[in-house]
């Protein structure tokens, strides 16, 4: 079949306006669905013709997916709130600012405000064959081009390999797992509700998903519970170009302190394998230390314990293990 | 008085239409009975079509027909047709169908089966010169005109000093030689020799070639993506081996070209084409995907260069040879990139030799600055480590070495009508402050270390002898008669402006005419090579020279005196026997005929211009000449860059923080506009240096980095809100309006002060490649070893 891209192919497009009417539009058409959040994503992948969903599931039309309320142990954020919201919302600013840091990273504005916070963290990879169709392991296939002797794979991860060598690309993911954030995702059964860092998988687990979401599952809302708020945050992103671009590696952290001693920290990096990683042996060192630099540079190479590059891709490992050190060295 | 236009900020005609997307770009046009197109591209570098089953897509509701390779005119040896069952790159349009829409016409490309023999490809040209390595196509590397098709390799000896990370000395088909090199080398003080890559990278211009044709009779109507406007008309019959008099060529604004559109594009033969095949209107939209592989991309170089310098600072020896990634049907810029090495440093001692390999990679074309961007951006962070090494001010070694107003360069010792590289590098000095921003090179801040840079850029600015044709009609206005493009530099308006300004006219009188060919136009140059400037302010001046006399004339047959004693201001002309307005003199040449309305016209215009002024002929008092203003020399233009940056240790990131570019470039026009090149060019430029690229799989020989978000060409989110622009300002001599073409020498200063000003902030460690993206920087930083081979293209 000859390939044609940047040219949508119909679909059957359903916009349903409440939970109760998605959940109903999931369950009638299972595997057939394709569920529709700001479309920064998804469409690209219509344009190219390489998933081709017969039916869409467009959530743009429930109010009560949108929005960010106060609940009396956190906030809560529903999944189709904008990324500009989140990055505006004043007590996000306030208590949370790692969240709103990362939702601020995000590409450039016009994205950031169609783009949505429940879409950011639902993202698929952006592996250069995956997305160019090429029937790789997470399509389907039986072999990662991206890691061959000669692949260009610059982009690609330097741990949680498991036959798939790409990364989540999520700017947000890293800063949610960093506020011990809960995703609530509703399916059939009941609502589910999984830490933030349970939510995203690899490829051990499954290679044809990111995330926990299989067909009848939607994610509703991203819980952040009060306990790290105005904790001290890190949020950084290095990327090639200032703007509208995924990132090469992210950190983001939370550490809550006592005096000058860091009681307990969560460090999670971005970019680096296929899930956002939280780094716990990174947590451990740092935890009962002032994050001077002595700590900040043994958190680092602890980050970095057991990365192994691909042809290309080396410079991920310094670059990851002074993110770390950054992220510590900030609230020392 | 009538306003002063010259040097003023006057919004273009087209502007309101554009911010309220009233503007119509090729793709906006619709015909009665119209139909869609869609392209096949081929999904090998390298093939031959052996097999194509179109039946079932045929045979879809709504589909109209299939145009294939052999309803295309045939073009021999490495020239390229506009459908080919013979591809030598991914992405090459093979087929087209046509449907009643553009989704059936998608989904009926998506029912051909083809079937491809798949051939060895080359991506990099160093694996086309070694001994036994392929050859991008089937019947060899190299061709000529006289001889056809032959193989060109380097020996086993040339590789191993290659591969030893030496400078070869080996057999090039381009070489021209100046002075004594040898001997000046033995004379220099320092020399420096460095292997340095540049990358080739995609035009992306924001609107895709999209176009549409049809056909009434034997007359053309196309309504094209192009840089240029007449002589895109000129290119298409040529194209197409038709009467460019039966072609109606619309082109009324243009997404940008950058050198991929010159004059009109390959592909706007298709729709022609198909359109006379079934009879209808035929549209085709090319997407961003398409154009990735069909818009062009700038060639990449691999290079040696040896640089010599006297205890002084003074370059006194250059060595140089590039390997050019040409693409499968090849292009100019390895001798332009020479060229501009000559002037920029003025060695007087120059050897040059270069090797244009052919690739099977997306065609190259110019690509703004062909050739001079690549050059200096590579150049003048050697010219920098020089002055580090001999213990000179960075800012005194491009003084040192730049061209002054006696300048010989190239091998033919061209000259220039003016040189200001002195004074744009004092201006740009004093704007940035280098005085106080070079002492903070090397200036830590936790992790972050600043780096300053200078970067000197030159390009062709101009041309001569076009023709000019303006016309006041009886209502009073000077209609202005543009064939040059309209792609966002606002030359149709502002190149009118001396023919205004010496006519008199308040600017609101003004009526630009462009855009559609039946309006008529005269001679005018492509818009390229950042010619247009020059070339129509002196074609519109010398057309108003001409309605002068002919006003003058007029006035004084109507009210008698001396033709001489008329003057003409605010829309009338006034003298001994009184004052007429325009208007009535225009009334009156439309009665008195001959040359004064252009039914008698000068013997010198150019053939092009004679229908469009006997079209016109009648309309109005006809001013119409040629440029024979004259000049001796090339006409360039210049931007030197400044820039102060930091890069982070931890991350390899390189951040923008100042940037200042100024400009010799003549009289200023249009400032406002000017300071929009100076900025688009230099943040193009810079985009080059730092982020932008190309990725290609080796083993496949497919591109990846082929959408804008992965190929990361900069915005204006990428650079500080305040960038700062200046110009020398001084008229170029020999010129009647003094003022040099701008569109190009911003991308070389923009990218070199970013090579440099990184250079320094790695302390004077030059890498010697572009882009020079964080994995890079970080890598080198920490001294571990990069994926890729010292000469190694296409990474990214």
């Amino acid at each position: 079949m000859a390939k044609i891209r940047d040219m949508i192919p119909a679909f059957e497009l359903l916009q349903p306006t409440s939970v109760e009417a998605a959940m109903d539009l999931l369950d009638e058409h299972r595997e057939e669905a394709w569920v529709l959040a700001g479309g920064l994503d998804s469409f690209d992948w219509f344009k190219d013709r390489i998933k081709r969903p017969s039916v869409v599931v467009d959530l743009g039309g429930i109010p009560e997916l949108t929005g960010i309320s106060e609940i009396e142990n956190g906030l809560v954020i529903g999944a189709m709130t904008s990324l500009t919201e989140v990055e505006r919302h004043e007590r996000i600013r306030a208590e949370y600012s790692v969240v709103a840091d990362a939702a601020r990273h995000v590409a450039t504005p016009q994205i950031r405000n169609q783009g949505t916070l429940g879409g950011n963290v639902s993202q698929d990879t952006r592996c250069w064959y995956y997305r160019s169709g090429w029937p790789c392991y997470r399509a389907g296939g039986n072999t990662c081009y991206a890691a061959a002797p000669q692949a260009m794979n610059r982009e690609h991860c330097i741990m949680g390999r498991s036959r798939c060598v790409a990364v989540n690309p999520s700017d947000t993911a890293p800063a949610l797992i960093a506020v011990d954030a809960k995703m609530i995702v509703e399916n059939p059964g009941g609502p589910s509700v999984y830490d933030a860092e349970d939510f995203f998988i690899g490829p051990a687990i499954d290679i044809t998903r990111m995330t926990v979401i299989t067909p009848r599952d939607l994610l509703t809302r991203i819980q952040i519970p009060a306990t790290w708020a105005n904790a001290e945050f890190y949020y950084e992103k290095v990327r090639d170009r200032a703007s509208w671009d995924f990132q090469l590696v992210s950190v983001a952290a939370a550490f809550r302190k006592a005096g000058d001693t860091i009681e307990e920290a969560r460090i999670a990096v971005n970019g680096v394998a296929p899930y956002p990683v939280r780094v716990e042996a990174a947590e451990r060192i740092v935890a009962g230390t002032s994050g001077d630099e002595a700590t900040a540079a043994a958190a680092g190479e602890a980050a970095i314990e057991g990365a192994r590059a691909l042809r290309h891709n080396d410079y991920k490992i310094p670059m990851m293990r002074n993110l770390v050190r950054r992220a510590v060295r900030s609230v020392a | 008085m009538a306003e002063k236009l010259i040097g003023t900020d006057i919004a273009p005609p087209d502007l309101h239409a554009k911010i309220t997307g009233r503007a119509k770009y090729a793709e906006d046009f619709r015909a009665p009975g119209m139909v869609f197109a869609k392209l096949l591209l081929s999904p090998m570098p390298h093939a031959r079509v052996r097999r194509v089953d179109a039946s079932r897509a045929l045979s879809m509701p709504g589909v109209i027909d299939i145009l294939r390779a052999d309803e295309v005119p045939a073009r021999e040896g490495p020239r390229e047709a506009v459908l080919t069952d013979n591809p030598r790159y991914e992405g090459e349009p093979i087929l087209a169908v046509a449907a009643v829409d553009e989704e059936t016409a998608a989904a009926a490309i998506e029912e051909i089966e083809i079937d491809f023999e798949p051939f060895p490809f080359v991506l990099d040209p160093l694996d086309s010169l070694r001994p036994g390595g392929p050859n991008p196509y089937v019947e060899g590397n190299q061709f000529s005109g006289q001889d056809g098709w032959s193989e060109f390799k380097w020996t086993e000896a040339d590789f191993a000093t290659i591969d030893a990370g030496e400078m070869p000395d080996p057999e090039c088909p381009v070489e021209w030689t100046k002075g004594d090199p040898a001997a000046a080398f033995a004379e220099s003080a320092l020399v420096l020799e460095e292997t340095i890559v540049h990358q080739s990278l995609t035009h992306h211009p924001m609107e895709p070639r999209s176009n549409m044709a049809y056909w009434e009779g034997d007359r053309l109507f196309a309504f094209v993506s192009t840089q240029s406007s007449q002589q895109t008309k000129f290119a298409l019959a040529g194209a197409l081996d038709m009467d460019p008099e039966n072609i109606t060529l619309v082109s009324e604004y243009a997404g940008g070209g950058f050198g991929s559109k010159i004059a009109g594009t390959t592909i706007m033969q298709l729709p022609a084409i198909f359109s006379q095949k079934i009879g209808r209107p035929v549209m085709l939209r090319v997407t961003r995907y398409e154009e990735n592989y069909i818009g062009r991309a700038r060639p990449g170089f691999q290079s040696w260069l040896k640089m010599g310098f006297l205890e002084n600072g003074k370059c006194n020896a250059i060595d140089l040879i590039i390997v050019q990634e040409s693409g499968p049907y090849g292009a100019g810029d390895f001798n332009t990139a020479g060229m501009i090495a000559d002037l920029t440093y003025t060695p007087q001692n120059m050897r040059f030799r270069a090797v244009p390999m052919y690739t099977n990679t997306p065609p190259k074309a110019a690509q703004r600055g062909p050739g001079g961007a690549q050059i200096i951006s590579m150049m003048e962070p050697i010219l920098e480590k020089a002055g580090r090494e001999l213990g000179i001010d960075r800012l005194e070694m491009h003084l040192i070495n730049a061209p002054r107003p006696d300048v010989r360069f190239g091998p033919r010792d061209n000259s220039l009508t003016s040189v200001h590289t002195v004074e744009a590098l004092e201006q740009g000095a004093e704007l940035f402050d280098w005085a106080s921003k070079s002492q903070l090179s090397g200036q830590r801040n936790g992790s972050k270390v600043t780096g300053v840079g200078i970067g000197l850029s030159p390009y062709t600015a101009g041309s001569r002898g076009r023709d000019g044709m303006v016309i006041i009609r009886p209502d009073g206005r000077l209609y202005v008669h543009q064939g040059i493009g309209n792609l966002g530099t606002h030359s149709i308006a502002d190149t009118a402006r001396p023919a205004a300004e010496l006519l008199g006219f308040n600017w609101e009188d003004v009526v630009i005419v462009w855009g559609d060919s039946s309006r008529g136009y005269p001679r005018s140059t492509v818009q390229a090579g950042s010619q247009t400037t020059t070339a129509h302010t002196r074609a519109n001046r010398a057309a108003a020279e001409d309605a002068l006399r002919k006003i003058r004339a007029v006035a004084a047959s109507s009210m008698g005196g001396s033709p001489g004693a008329y003057r003409v201001d605010d829309g009338r002309v006034s003298g001994p026997g009184g004052t007429m307005t325009l208007g009535a003199v225009a009334q009156r040449a439309i009665a008195m005929g001959g040359e004064y309305d252009g039914h008698v016209l000068p013997d010198d215009i150019h053939a092009q211009t004679v229908p469009a002024a006997q079209m016109l002929a009648g309309a109005g008092l006809m001013g119409i000449a040629r440029d024979n203003f004259g000049g001796e020399g090339n006409i360039y233009s210049w931007v030197a860059g400044f820039a102060l940056v930091e890069l982070d240790e931890e991350t390899g990131v390189v951040e923008l923080k100042e940037y200042v570019g100024v400009t010799d470039c003549g009289t200023v026009i249009h400032p406002r506009s000017l300071g929009a090149q100076v900025f688009g060019g230099s943040i193009q430029g810079m985009g080059m240096a730092m982020t932008q690229r190309w990725v290609f799989d080796p083993k496949w020989g497919v591109p990846f980095a082929n959408r804008l978000y992965t190929a990361r060409p900069p915005g204006i989110l990428d650079v500080p809100p305040d960038l700062k622009w200046g110009a020398v300002g001084i008229p170029d001599p020999q010129d009647p309006i003094g003022a040099k073409g701008i569109g190009e020498p911003p991308v070389g200063a923009g990218a070199a002060a970013l090579t440099c000003a990184v250079a320094d902030a790695m302390g004077g460690r030059c890498l010697c490649r572009t882009p020079l993206t964080p994995d890079i920087l970080l890598a080198e930083i920490e001294g571990r070893e990069q994926g890729f081979g010292r000469l190694d293209q296409h990474i990214g």
